[in-house]
């Protein structure tokens, strides 16, 4: 799979201040790209330097294929954090007037935006104002001003945030079939549990550098620590629990299962499997419970960020 | 079409739709006509209360001659009445002051012994024309004391009036220089007004972008400078549009309201000043004031004021909103924008007070010429020179610089506009700003 956006060694400074140090992604056609990382670490930085908005000081970008110019404003959808639309201006109105500005021509856009309004169902709105909208009913415009002109790129900067668990899932879904249809998508979030819902692959930036990136499955295998979470019955609890600290690592483990069982977390140690350890625990008792501790992306930004503060 | 073309289409309509415009436009003409028309009838109104004064004479010089009622003072002779009975009839009825002239052995105590009394505070017009009246009776007097003949003094009246003439043959009066006054005056002002008013529309709209955050989206599609630029053209045609609906609205409800209300639009400014004093300068100007007025004000290079005031004010106009639009850029809100605006609004104010004072005097003066080369007070002072006439050198000059600086002030305000409108939270000062244009 070849690449539809590559960022080479992408300086930014302001003044003084280094926001982007060196930076370099790759990023798959038709994938869902994580873009990861605190606050301030210069992910805003990146997404406006492919926007065009600000210019590298030093590094390039290439866009399939091609030295990233102007004339690709038209082939890259935004939707930044921070988002907003002209209040006073109708939504119809300033939908066209946004499609226009990305390159489409008037009749083209009519029928772009009336096949988008259909779709979300907003068709009625086109003669009210933005300022008459509700929060989320201006977010559904925003989304629909994001991706109207088909790009290739999307870059959406936090598209959930002011959406309510219904609308967010249908943003979700549309994100994805944009995937599926052939669209290379930017996704730089804070909320953890929809990166691993939905990115393919993952970089994650802090303090102006790139400290990790790749696909999220491969990432995950690296931080895989084959720790598992098991619940035995047993009559001899203690028993067990000494038994087992002779062959694998165990921790304390906080949940809660149905019957009252024996919970814990186990590390498999040197020369020891997963099938071993499910071994000794069948011969112990009954296993009610066994699931490997996969580290979440969650996890995964924590450590690598604290990490990276040392 | 081309972005830009875009962009000052959307912030023309949004500025022509807006109700503030669609009011300003409007009724600003409406409220001036009708405050014209006001005027004209309340003194219409005030003049046409007949006041009747009353004298008692027993100097034995003056005659019911002297006395002649006008349109608006009537006189009555109540020397038969006697000074107490007359004051005291002034005093409980409906007259307007009572003039006492005493006997005197000499006439020079019987000018400074006549006295008049009324109820309140008399007019000042009013009294002047009496004591004219009275000085003017008491020197014939003298004269025919001296045994000078009246007819001789009165045929060896004359009357000296000094043609200004220029060496490219235009001719001046006085009357022609007070309406070149006027008219730079006004241009001048209008030019002010309008480069502040829109000027503020350009800064609104920056903050406005900047607080409702669609500035991001904006440039993710356009550049900085392109949005910069639509919306300093979008407001210039918006400026310029209701200066012709003006222009239009004006010339039409002048016409309709001269043609309803019968009146001479020239009588009617004349009317505001009061029949008293217009009764002093009848003599000066002659009856047919109004024609005059008109051939003197078509005499002006009509146009080229009219080309000028147009290129002056988007000159002037694109030179100050380029500098709103960065002042717009920097702040998070219009409260903060009061450090910035000082400095720019000082220029506009200095230009008008300097232009007023120094074209007024001498349109050629050094002080004058100065300040209408100065591109940031040019626009303004160049405008009231130039119903006085300036060489077409001076005024390509003058254009010239006024063209170099504002590509230069749009280049730097865009400099500053391009990082200010990501900016937000912090109050930025000087030295930021001055950061930004390195960036």
């Amino acid at each position: 799979m070849s690449n539809l956006l590559e960022i080479n060694n992408v300086v930014k400074k302001y003044g003084d201040f280094t926001a982007l140090n060196n930076v370099s992604l790759h990023i798959p056609k038709g994938s869902v790209f994580g873009l990861l990382g605190p606050n301030g670490a210069g992910k805003t930085s990146l997404i406006r330097i492919i926007n065009q908005i600000t210019m590298p000081d030093a590094g390039s970008i290439i866009l399939d294929g091609e030295v990233l110019a102007p004339k690709h404003i038209a082939q890259i959808g935004y939707l930044p954090e921070e988002r907003g639309l002209y209040k006073s201006m109708k939504v119809g109105e300033q939908a066209l007037y946004l499609a226009q500005l990305k390159g489409l021509t008037k009749s083209e856009a009519k029928t772009r935006l009336k096949y988008w309004f259909d779709k979300f169902d907003i068709s009625a709105w086109w003669n009210k104002k933005i300022e008459e909208l509700s929060k989320g009913m201006a977010q559904k415009v925003q989304f629909i001003v994001t991706v109207m002109h088909n790009p290739k790129l999307l870059i959406f900067d936090e598209p959930f945030s002011g959406f309510d668990p219904i609308n967010a899932q249908l943003i979700a879904k549309e994100i994805l079939q944009l995937r599926d249809e052939g669209a290379t998508i930017i996704f730089s979030t804070h909320r953890m549990e929809s990166v691993e819902e939905m990115c393919d692959e993952i970089a994650l930036i802090d303090k102006a550098n790139k400290i990790l990136d790749g696909k999220l499955a491969d990432i995950k295998r690296k931080f895989r620590t084959f720790t598992y979470q098991v619940g035995l019955l047993t009559n001899h609890p203690t028993e067990v629990e000494e038994k087992l600290k002779e062959r694998f690592e165990v921790f304390p483990s906080k949940f809660k299962l149905l019957n009252n069982c024996l919970t814990l977390n186990v590390k498999l140690t040197q020369g020891n499997s997963a099938n071993d350890l499910l071994s000794f625990l069948t011969s112990r008792g009954e296993v009610q419970h066994f699931v490997e501790l996969i580290p979440s992306a969650n996890d995964i930004f924590i450590q690598e960020v604290k990490k990276n503060s040392y | 079409m081309s972005k830009l073309k875009l962009i000052i289409q959307r912030e023309f309509i949004a500025k022509v739709r807006n109700k503030s415009f669609i009011i300003m436009t409007f009724l600003s003409p409406v409220l001036m006509i009708g405050m014209g028309v006001l005027i004209y009838f309340l003194t219409q109104k005030n003049d046409k209360k007949v006041k009747k004064i009353v004298y008692v004479d027993y100097s034995e010089i003056f005659s019911k001659e002297d006395f002649k009622d006008s349109k608006t003072v009537h006189y009555l002779d109540y020397t038969a009445l006697g000074i107490e009975e007359t004051k005291h009839k002034v005093k409980v009825g409906k007259y307007y002051g009572a003039l006492i002239i005493p006997k005197q052995d000499s006439l020079e105590l019987l000018s400074k012994s006549i006295e008049f009394y009324s109820k309140d505070t008399p007019s000042m017009f009013i009294v002047n024309s009496l004591e004219r009246k009275i000085t003017s009776k008491i020197r014939n007097k003298k004269l025919t004391y001296f045994n000078i003949d009246l007819d001789k003094i009165e045929a060896s009246k004359i009357d000296t009036e000094i043609k200004m003439i220029n060496f490219s043959g235009e001719e001046s009066s006085e009357l022609i220089n007070i309406l070149k006054i006027g008219i730079g005056a006004i241009a001048g002002y209008l030019l002010m007004m309008f480069v502040i008013i829109y000027g503020n529309s350009v800064m609104r709209s920056v903050i406005e972008e900047k607080t409702s955050r669609i500035i991001e989206i904006m440039i993710s599609s356009v550049k900085p400078f392109q949005l910069m630029l639509g919306k300093i053209i979008g407001n210039a045609t918006a400026g310029l549009l209701q200066f012709f609906i003006w222009g239009i609205l004006l010339f039409v409800m002048i016409t309709v309201a001269s043609a309803v209300f019968n009146i001479d639009v020239v009588e009617m400014q004349a009317a505001k000043v009061p029949a008293e004093q217009m009764e002093m300068v009848k003599d000066v100007t002659s009856g047919n004031q109004a024609q005059i007025v008109i051939q003197e004000i078509l005499k002006l290079p009509i146009l080229k004021i009219f080309v000028l005031f147009i290129f002056y004010f988007l000159g002037g106009f694109m030179l100050y909103s380029s500098l709103y639009a960065a002042i717009g850029a920097a702040v998070d809100s219009e409260t903060d924008t009061q450090q910035f605006l000082l400095p720019v609004m000082m220029p506009l104010i200095l230009g008008f007070y300097v232009g007023f004072t120094t074209v007024i005097n001498e349109p050629d003066g050094t002080i004058a010429v100065l300040f209408s080369h100065i591109p940031f007070t040019s626009p303004i002072v160049m405008l009231m020179r130039v119903p006085f006439g300036v060489s077409w050198l001076e005024l390509l000059l003058s254009m010239a610089l006024l063209l170099v600086t504002f590509v230069i002030m749009v280049w730097l305000a865009a400099k500053i506009y391009r990082v200010g409108i990501l900016m937000y939270g912090k109050k930025p000062t000087y030295k930021d700003l001055y950061k930004w244009l390195k960036y």
